[in-house]
């Protein structure tokens, strides 16, 4: 009796539904995906159980680096030039038309007011974490207090147009690096409290709620009763 | 995979001078293709922000408007330094002692037991957390101890950002006592 033979086959796969896969997953990627941005100023925010979104969006951040240097930045390059055109005429710092302009499109602002003028030439690439910052470090020089005195002004005068719009309502971000310390940001709280911001948001990075807590527990509480109603 | 073009053995039958064309398979490799979306997919998956920063809300009380400190009750007070090195010095209720005997050390591990305790302790409404921050804390402590008031849901609370340089002298003498 002969053995049966097997059919022999053939050891190669055919790969395209794994490259039908594989180029699904690229698209997918591709298109919901978002280059982190461009930072300037290195800064390593701390966590918290906060679940609320940071704003993108009608924000004017301050950051503060882990040498306690703040900058400044906004997505509003409009409120930017207002706010820059208000502190030129309250300091005649004599800044031009086309240098306003500029310092409105910069990434970020870091420099003391006395200084703009040449801060509005430096090339972007100079623009980083060695820049000076906007004096906070002594409470008689809070030049913070300047700035926010002026994007007060400027957000009233948005919200006095017309306050039904969202895009009028600015927000304060506050982004702080793990190591700066507390003498430089109570200046910035200051700089805020000063001119009647007392509301305003701080930057974290998610972090899970510790199991057993009272917050854990009141959210297992809500889920239940939650998936009750619905 | 590479395959053998086994096609041209199969020929043998034909005579000298036919000549036929050679029989090309129409299967692609398609590997190397696998191999290039993969490469792409890594790459998208570690530049991508999956996870948005969030945003922890912060009310200041107003400095210029004035609080009749009597609303505070002394028994529901929990009152919370932040020294240096991440160490953490609290007292309860009355004021503190000039020789500091009523300050007790904790760290940010064991400060979660500490706030509870106080609040199984106070009736919700007189329950009332002072944070005081010393000049050689940092704003990471600051976030942690807000978190820390989330977690355990402590309403009331207040971060004191105008520090009496007699606090300050405090922290300093406490956090040299703790390094000893």
């Amino acid at each position: 009796m002969g053995r049966a033979k097997l059919p022999r086959k053939s050891t190669a796969i055919d790969m395209t539904p794994f490259c039908d896969v594989a180029f699904l997953l690229l698209t997918f990627f591709i298109l919901t995906t978002k280059f982190k941005p461009d930072e300037k100023i290195p800064i390593n925010t701390p966590s918290s159980v906060a679940a609320k979104v940071a704003p993108q969006k009608n924000y004017i951040m301050i950051s503060l680096d882990k040498d306690g240097k703040a900058f400044l930045n906004s997505d509003r390059e409009d409120v930017k030039t207002d706010a820059i055109n208000i502190l030129n005429k309250d300091h005649n710092l004599g800044l031009t038309d086309g240098e306003i302009h500029r310092l409105a499109t910069m990434p970020i602002i870091g420099t003391s007011l006395q200084n703009l003028k040449a801060y509005s030439g430096l090339p972007t690439t100079a623009l980083n974490d060695k820049l000076p910052g906007i004096p906070i470090q002594d409470t008689a020089n809070n030049q913070l207090t300047e700035w926010m005195k002026a994007f007060v002004s400027v957000s009233q005068d948005l919200q006095g147009e017309d306050p039904e719009n969202k895009a009028n309502n600015l927000t304060i971000i506050l982004k702080g690096d793990n190591l700066s310390k507390f003498p430089q940001f109570k200046n910035v709280i200051s700089a805020l409290t000063d001119n009647m911001i007392l509301q305003f948001q701080m930057v974290t990075n998610p972090e899970m709620v510790p199991v057993g807590s009272e917050l854990w527990r009141q959210a297992q509480n809500a889920a239940p009763a939650a998936k009750a109603n619905g | 995979m590479a395959e053998l073009d086994t096609s041209s053995h199969d020929s043998g039958k034909k005579g000298p001078g036919v000549k036929k064309g050679k029989k090309l398979s129409t299967r692609v490799d398609l590997t190397p293709m696998v191999d290039l979306g993969f490469l792409l997919i890594t790459f998208f998956m570690f530049t991508t922000t999956m996870s948005q920063p969030n945003a922890m809300n912060l009310k200041m009380p107003d400095d210029k408007q004035n609080v009749d400190p009597t609303k505070i009750k002394q028994s529901g007070a929990l009152t919370i330094f932040l020294g240096k090195d991440n160490h953490i010095y609290y007292y309860e209720g009355e004021n503190l002692k000039a020789d500091l005997s009523n300050v007790q050390s904790s760290n940010f591990k064991d400060i979660r037991k500490v706030i509870l305790d106080k609040k199984a302790n106070t009736p919700p409404d007189d329950l009332f957390v002072v944070v005081m921050p010393g000049n050689a804390s940092t704003y990471k402590n600051i976030i942690d101890i807000l978190d820390e008031f989330s977690i355990d849901m402590v309403e009331r609370y207040a971060l004191v950002n105008k520090v009496d340089p007699q606090y300050e002298a405090d922290i300093s003498k406490l956090d040299s006592l703790s390094t000893q």
